[in-house]
């Protein structure tokens, strides 16, 4: 609780420093899509490697109702529940009005088209990482995807986390757009990296937090507690997984683990999303995986 | 993700977890038999994957109830990995038990019968492990 309240109030106070002038969102250039266009065929694979079905579509879908991302899975966290929201193109309740740089200024910036900062629940602070190339194919996919019409419900969240303009202190702190692993990479490896940390989102879960709630990139994929929630989520740096790169990518595919165990939980709908990529991408985030510093 | 282990004995329904969890790697290692015939990682053996098979099909009919006091799971036990969404309003884990012992029945059907058919049956099979520890289980190290 101390915890919390701690966090609570250097919230607040970085709210209050930064002003409210200065808290409006970011957003990219009016020209950041100029001269690029989007391809539905290549934004499905967008759209598996970023994993989008696992939040916004209902986590016992299976098929094509995967493509129904009416939103409404739940996410505790010590700050509030967040609600995924609908983001089928229906234009009233979804992102059918949306266009390829709003959904650019979301994933890149955590900035709505009415303005606003979204809450990091919505991974922006990996995809601030994806090429706009690969969003505006993903906008390109989302456009083909069937429209829902069930209105998107409200964050239950309460004061002062409601207050979306002290986001501004939250991602001047946390919302960075360099890699965290950096140095001489493989062409493999660097196709790895791109998958795990950008469209994979996979430190959103496998990296613990600070107490503000960003990722904590000086223990990059080293496990931590369920926020809100039961069980830890894996240390997936070298220290603990110590399966083969062909295993790795074998997990990735099937569920199974070297010795017949199977992926549970949320890693269980990641792993549907993983099984629709390539064998490379999924051979990539293995080589990339045994690069990661190891950290006990 | 962690590699199967048995429980420490200790701990509340140390030994129903512990019971369940070397039910669990019962099943693993003879999934494991049909999965590398299944991937060409072993030779096909009709007898080999028969009796695999069968094993397979005999756990799933075990009756586990007494293994599964309400109330054992990881917030009781941190070595179990058992969610308390198991025994909660609305829990279709019987639903999802019998997806398990109806792919093993198929497997136990197809498994000595030829490669192709060994191989047809391992997608349901592989998916009814997940369909239940996507809902009822908890991410551990």
């Amino acid at each position: 609780m101390r915890r919390i309240f701690r966090a609570t109030l250097v919230f607040a106070l970085i709210a209050a420093a930064g002003g409210w002038w200065l808290s409006a969102p970011s957003r990219l250039p009016a020209s950041a899509l100029d001269g690029i266009s989007g391809n539905a065929t290549r934004g499905e694979k967008i759209f598996w490697a970023g994993g989008c079905a696992s939040c916004h579509a209902d986590p016992d879908a299976e098929g094509d109702d995967k493509l129904k991302l009416a939103g409404g899975q739940r996410f505790p966290s010590p700050f509030g529940t967040f609600i995924a929201p609908n983001i089928s193109p229906d234009p009233e309740n979804g992102v059918g009005g949306w266009s390829a740089l709003d959904l650019a200024n979301a994933m890149t910036r955590g900035t709505s088209p009415e303005g606003e900062h979204y809450y990091p629940v919505f991974p922006y602070t990996s995809y601030i990482k994806a090429s706009l190339q690969d969003v505006a194919d993903l906008h390109a996919f989302l456009m083909t995807l069937p429209p829902v019409a069930t209105p998107s419900a409200p964050h239950e969240v309460s004061f002062p986390f409601n207050i979306r303009r002290s986001l501004f202190g939250w991602k001047f702190l946390y919302l960075k757009s360099d890699w965290v692993l950096a140095g001489d990479l493989t062409p493999e490896e660097e196709r790895g990296r791109y998958l795990v940390e950008a469209l994979g989102h996979c430190g959103e879960c496998h990296t613990p937090r600070t107490a503000l709630g960003g990722m904590d990139r000086g223990r990059w994929l080293s496990g931590g507690p369920v926020p809100a929630g039961q069980g830890r989520f894996p240390n997936i740096t070298p220290a603990k997984l110590t399966w083969s790169a062909e295993e790795i990518a074998e997990y990735l595919k099937s569920g199974f683990t070297p010795d017949f165990d199977s992926a549970g939980g949320h890693m269980a709908l990641v792993v549907e999303n993983m099984a629709h990529l390539s064998p490379e991408d999924r051979a990539a985030i293995a080589a990339y995986l045994q690069k990661v510093p190891p950290v006990e | 993700m962690a590699t199967i282990g048995l429980a420490e004995e200790e701990g509340p329904f140390a030994n129903e977890i512990e019971a369940r969890q070397g039910l669990m790697v019962y099943r693993a290692i003879n999934i494991g038999t049909l999965a590398a015939m299944a991937k060409g990682e072993a030779e096909y053996d009709a007898a080999k994957a028969a009796t695999a098979a069968n094993a397979l099909l005999a756990s799933a009919n075990l009756d586990v109830s007494m293994l599964w006091p309400p109330g054992s799971d990881n917030a009781a036990n941190p070595d179990s990995t058992a969610s308390a969404a198991i025994w909660a309003d609305g829990s279709d884990i019987g639903a999802k038990a019998g997806a398990f012992k109806a792919a093993a029945e198929a497997m136990a059907a197809a498994a000595g019968t030829d490669l192709a058919s060994l191989q047809g049956a391992m997608g349901d099979l592989g998916g009814s492990c997940g369909g239940c520890h996507k809902a009822f289980r908890v991410p551990t190290n």
